[in-house]
């Protein structure tokens, strides 16, 4: 197969000084809007698209490309310093990446999210350049019976989340169900839990629900506080990047991350979000420090997800080029500049664009080894941050908070919707419910719904699709390994020892 | 290949897009009037597409020294029709995009504003759907598939956009005319045309029903068999027959138009009016048109306000009997 000297063809095409300056000109594009909360890639894009009237198509699709991964290394970094996640894709990243921070290892935690990043961003892309017509194949033998299975299984591997008290961890994963069911009904356009409000029709947004919950809720908890102890600013400790240690610990969840995150965002249906809370997940099973986790913060909570949610940003590049499906919204608007060109993309766009194809995918080699470049440096100046004073630092993450919010979609009820939520973080916080579950039911529950009901309505009400699919029963099956997987080996080990001992903590 | 002033322009763009500014463009004539264009979706979707090649063409015709975009996204247009009937109400030099969808969407959320309250300027593209089969599929024809959906609508699911949009509804309508019962059928709905893509690669549902440029490219590629389309007569270069040619007399475009606010004078009026049909017959839209397969279909004032009010009793018609409205 010549797809290397198709590769070098398009590092030639993507080696021009004009396209490598629309390269670096997307990538810190994408990584300022990443950071924040409101704008996302798809919007970004959307907003450039007119350029698409004024370049070439080379040139404006190495520009969306350098803004798509530029965006994902951005997001991770309010996640990790603010507790505010840029971007839905990275909430997972706040969870270990912001305790970190405040154990005075924000430094490491930026520094193995933007490594992982390139680390996994690079399998991602060698992943499109080689295996991306045998992937897609398999891609599309996922149909919404296997869907449901996969989200069975990433509901059974997500309790890892739930904290230590399943009742409130339930609680909050309810919680998110129902504010996933607010709006539109896909399945039958009818309205849900919307009180006649015509903003709540589309839903509410994940991102907004992140914020408010993490960036307000922590904001508001803090004021609380504020005269019930002393301030204190935690010093950085150790060296800004990462120990010999922490090397260690991150090489092996950044290629896990690659390796879950890449398939999943092959997946039509597949997104971004899924792959970081099984990586999370997995990651807490694996780690021989899970005492760091949700205490001190742990570093291969944040090198996971991190690697996962880059991975899967390249995997969704391989639907949209090789058959020309769009399965995110950042690529449906990407597909919608090629139309501006006059290219239809589709199945044949491999063999009747290669330039631009090619071209393309060396560009994402190069935009991310121009983000890593990009980004290492700037964490000196991002840790700075959390020198700000408590009272300081709060007030403006409240105002980004804010102006973020308001940005997603120009509407007063995002605001309103987020201050409640803000102070539902803060009653969470007070009384101790994990707050991840409700981000997780609300992203997992609305798309299990809708598998579950696709499934059922082609296959006319029969149950044993589930398992009458191969696919779909591998799945059920690792699902089912994974509920009572934990107790037979806890079971056997006990036998072994010839005695019973209890193991606190140990699920 | 790229010249220092397109350099310039994209990054003005980029520079623009970063402080999620809106899209201005510099005036270069002053004798020509500058347009605002509102958009009751988020950027990026079709409207907002017509909305950004209006502007386009509209400024290399000179007919306008530029024009503002404002959009206000949600609800299939619910969200922003409200504002554009109350808050730009009289303002002569104003254009909202709006077109089949909004109407569904106002039946289906039981708006309460609906377009009889805006100023029909124009109705000027369309896109016809397309009913699609997987490669490996049984049928052959259009009525192979309206036999089997009359011998079992629940054996024939099929995929399309979301529940009570342009797809939806042309089913609908398919069975409406071939006798079959509308709550029976089995409808799969998908959010994208890209997950209903990738069910219909993976024959998993027996049937599509989309726009024809979301299948164009599978057709073309053989991986999809298209049996017909919801044109009006016979595309060129599309080699399948119409549905009306099919024995099923159904037509329908998901069309697109664009409506001034309530209470302008008659002068904007005619004004817009004449602004628009010069646009539509220029050569750079029929360019735009042809790129993004869009089928031109002008029509202007007084009949397009007909066509609205007869296409909302149409639309609610099926809505209400597949059990949307």
């Amino acid at each position: 197969m010549d797809t290397l000297g198709h590769l070098a063809h398009g590092f030639a095409v993507a080696f021009t000084p004009t396209n490598l300056l629309w390269c670096l000109v997307g990538t810190t594009l994408g990584t300022a809007i990443g950071v924040l909360p409101g704008l996302g890639p798809a919007l970004t894009i959307a907003l450039l698209l007119p350029i698409t009237y004024q370049v070439v198509p080379e040139a404006s699709f190495i520009l969306f490309a350098g803004i798509y991964y530029g965006a994902m290394y951005g997001g991770s970094t309010t996640s990790i310093l603010l507790n505010t996640p840029g971007e839905s894709a990275t909430i997972v990243t706040a969870l270990e990446g912001n305790r970190m921070a405040r154990s005075g290892r924000g430094g490491a935690a930026l520094a193995t999210s933007a490594i992982g990043s390139f680390v996994a961003g690079t399998l991602g892309t060698m992943g499109v350049a080689f295996l991306a017509p045998t992937v897609v194949k398999y891609a599309i033998k996922f149909g919404p019976a296997e869907y449901f299975s996969l989200m069975v299984l990433a509901f059974i591997t997500v309790s890892a989340v739930l904290g230590s008290s399943s009742v409130r961890g339930l609680t909050s994963l309810f919680a998110g169900f129902v504010i996933g069911m607010i709006g539109v009904d896909l399945q039958t356009g009818q309205p849900r839990f919307t009180f006649g409000t015509a903003e709540l029709l589309d839903g509410v947004d994940v991102i907004i629900v992140a914020v408010g919950l993490f960036a307000v809720g922590e904001t508001l908890y803090m004021a609380s506080r504020r005269y019930a102890g002393k301030d204190e600013i935690v010093p950085l400790k150790g060296s800004l990047y990462m120990t010999a240690a922490e090397w260690a610990r991150s090489w092996k969840p950044w290629l896990r991350g690659a390796a879950i995150g890449f398939p999943i965002g092959a997946l039509p249906a597949g997104g971004a979000e899924i792959p970081t809370f099984l990586s999370y997940a997995v990651e807490k099973k694996l780690s021989k420090h899970k005492e760091e986790f949700g205490t001190v913060g742990a570093i291969e909570g944040v090198a996971g997800p991190e690697a996962a949610n880059n991975a899967s940003a390249a995997g969704v590049l391989v639907p949209m080029l090789t058959l020309g499906l769009p399965t995110s919204a950042t690529a449906a608007i990407m597909l919608s500049a090629f139309q501006s060109y006059g290219i239809n993309p589709g199945p044949l766009l491999l063999t009747t664009q290669a330039n631009l194809v090619w071209g393309l995918i060396a560009s994402l080699f190069i935009a991310n080894i121009i983000l890593v470049v990009l980004n290492l440096p700037l964490i000196g100046l991002w840790v700075r941050l959390l020198k700000i004073p408590a009272p300081q630092l709060y007030a403006g993450i409240l105002v980004f908070a804010t102006v973020g919010t308001y940005g997603i979609s120009q509407s007063p009820i995002d605001l309103v919707i987020l201050y409640l939520l803000g102070a539902a973080g803060f009653l969470m916080r007070r009384f101790d419910f994990p707050t991840a579950p409700v981000i997780i039911g609300m992203i997992l529950g609305p798309l299990a719904e809708t598998q579950f009901r696709r499934a059922m309505t082609i296959a006319n009400g029969d149950w044993t699709v589930f398992y009458r699919h191969p696919l779909s029963l591998t799945l059920l099956a690792l699902a089912f390994l994974g509920l009572v997987g934990p107790h037979i080996w806890a079971w056997i080990q006990q036998r072994r020892r010839r005695g019973p001992e209890h193991v606190p903590g140990d699920a | 290949m790229l010249n220092r002033r397109n350099f310039l322009a994209g990054t003005a763009a980029a520079g623009a897009a970063a402080i999620a500014a809106l899209h201005l463009t510099p005036a270069f004539a002053q004798d020509t009037p500058q347009l605002q264009i509102f958009v009751p979706a988020a950027p990026g979707g079709g409207w907002d597409q017509t909305a950004r090649a209006i502007d386009q063409v509209l400024r290399s015709e000179k007919l306008i020294s530029g024009s503002q975009i404002t959009n206000v996204g949600g609800a299939g247009g619910t969200v922003g029709l409200p504002q554009f009937v109350n808050q730009w109400k009289g303002k002569g030099n104003s254009l909202m995009v709006a077109g089949m969808v909004m109407v569904g969407a106002i039946i289906a959320n039981k708006a309460a504003n609906n377009l009889t309250e805006v100023t029909p300027i124009a109705r000027l593209t369309g896109e016809f759907e397309a009913l699609v089969v997987p490669a490996e599929s049984p049928f052959k024809t259009a009525t192979d598939f309206v036999a089997a959906l009359k011998a079992d609508p629940s054996k024939v699911p099929v995929a399309g956009g979301s529940a009570g949009g342009s797809d939806h509804i042309l089913f609908g309508l398919i069975a409406k005319t071939a006798g079959v019962p509308a709550a029976n059928l089995s409808y799969v709905p998908f959010a994208g045309g890209g997950e209903a893509l990738s069910a219909l690669l993976g024959n998993q549902v027996a049937a599509g029903i989309s726009g024809y440029g979301e299948f164009s490219e599978q057709v073309k590629a053989g991986a999809l068999r298209l049996l017909a389309i919801s044109a009006d007569k016979r595309q060129e270069g599309i080699d399948a027959p119409t549905l009306k040619e099919a024995g099923i007399d159904v037509e329908l475009f998901n069309w697109r138009g664009v409506f001034a606010p309530p209470g302008i004078s008659d002068d904007d009026k005619a004004a817009m009016i004449k602004l628009v049909e010069t646009m539509a017959k220029s050569d750079a839209w029929a360019t735009e048109c042809k790129n993004r397969n869009w089928t031109p279909i002008l029509l202007t004032g007084d009949d397009y306000a007909k066509f609205v009010t007869e296409d909302t009793a149409r639309i609610g018609a099926i809505l209400k009997d597949l059990g949307l409205a």
